[in-house]
C-alpha cells in the first residue's frame, strides 16, 4: 500500500516537473517561458519531497523532516531569481507578447539594444 | 539592555527549528547548539536588520500561509492545464497593482507571494515603491486579477505587519 502511494507521488511530481519544461519549450516569449519552469515545478518538486519525507520516515530510522527545509529554501530563492529574471528582461527591452507598462520600461536605458541586437530584442 | 541582547525575538526560534531540521535529530545537544546559533547570528547580522520584525496577528498569518499554499496547488494545476492545451490560446499580460504596504518587508514578501503562485511573476517595482508590475501568463481580466491580489494576499499583509 505504502509503495503504491510513494509511487504514486514520484510519478505526479515526475509529470508536473516535466509539463513544467515543456512549457519552456512550447510558450513564446520570455515572459511566458518565465512561468514554466518557475512555476508547475513548484508542486512537483513538492510531491518528490513528501515522497522521500514518508519513504525515509517509514524506514524505522526516526522521522525525516530535512525536506521541509528544501521547500523552505526553494520558496525563498525561487521567487528571487524569477523576479530578477523578469527584470533584466524589462531592462533589456526583450520582445513581449503583451504591452508593457510604459513606466516600467521608460526606466530602462534607451540605448540598451544598440550595442547587442538579436532577434530576441526588437527596437522600439 | 534587552534590545541589544535579543536584536530578533522571532528570528532565535525561527534559526533553532532550521538548525534542528539541518541536522535531522532532536537531541538536547542539538537543541542547545541550535539555540546558541539562534542567539548568535541575529547579533552578528544586525546591521542587515535594523527593524525589528513584529507580527500583530498570528492567526491572520497561518489563515495568509494556508490560502497561499492551497492557491499554489490550484493555480499549478491551471498553469499545467494552460500549457497542455497549447500555447496559442494563452493570454500574456502586464497588471499594474497599486501598493499599500509601505515596508520594505512588507513589499519584498509580497512580491514573494505573487512569484510562488503560478500564472504570475512580478517583474518590477516602480522607484516610489506605490506600484508592482507584475507578469501574468493569462489574463483575461486584467482588474479582477489585480482585486484578487489586494484581496487575498496585500490585505493579510497589511493586517500582520503594519496595523494602522
Amino acid at each position: 500500500m505504502l509503495e503504491v502511494i510513494l509511487s504514486a507521488l514520484i510519478l505526479l511530481g515526475a509529470l508536473f516537473t516535466f509539463i513544467g519544461s515543456l512549457g519552456l519549450a512550447r510558450l513564446e516569449d520570455f515572459y511566458t517561458r518565465l512561468h514554466g519552469p518557475t512555476k508547475a515545478t513548484t508542486l512537483g518538486v513538492g510531491s518528490l519531497l513528501i515522497a522521500s519525507m514518508v519513504y525515509f520516515s517509514t524506514r524505522g530510522e526516526g522521522l525525516s523532516l530535512h525536506e521541509l527545509l528544501v521547500t523552505l529554501f526553494l520558496f525563498i530563492t525561487a521567487p528571487v531569481s524569477a523576479h530578477l529574471l523578469a527584470k533584466a528582461a524589462l531592462h533589456l527591452r526583450l520582445r513581449s507578447l503583451a504591452v508593457v507598462p510604459p513606466r516600467a520600461e521608460a526606466s530602462a536605458p534607451q540605448q540598451a539594444n544598440r550595442d547587442a541586437p538579436s532577434d530576441e530584442t526588437v527596437q522600439r | 539592555m534587552k534590545r541589544h541582547l535579543l536584536p530578533h525575538p522571532l528570528l532565535t526560534p525561527a534559526l533553532t527549528l532550521i538548525w534542528l531540521l539541518l541536522v535531522n535529530s532532536l537531541s538536547f545537544g542539538q537543541l542547545l547548539l541550535g539555540l546558541l546559533l539562534g542567539w548568535l547570528i541575529p547579533l552578528f547580522t544586525l546591521r542587515f536588520w535594523p527593524n525589528r520584525v513584529q507580527v500583530h496577528k498570528p492567526l491572520t498569518l497561518v489563515r495568509f500561509v494556508l490560502v497561499l499554499l492551497y492557491d499554489i496547488v490550484i493555480a499549478n494545476l491551471e498553469v499545467a492545464w494552460l500549457i497542455l492545451r497549447g500555447p496559442r490560446r494563452v493570454h500574456p499580460g502586464f497588471v499594474e497593482v497599486p501598493l499599500a504596504l509601505r515596508s520594505e518587508l512588507g513589499i519584498s514578501l509580497l512580491a514573494n507571494t505573487i512569484s510562488l503562485t503560478p500564472g504570475t511573476v512580478s517583474a518590477w517595482l516602480s522607484p516610489d515603491r506605490t506600484t508592482l508590475v507584475v507578469h501574468a501568463l493569462d489574463v483575461r481580466d486584467p482588474e479582477a486579477l489585480v482585486a484578487t491580489i489586494k484581496r487575498r494576499y496585500e490585505t493579510p499583509l497589511l493586517e500582520v505587519l503594519e496595523p494602522c
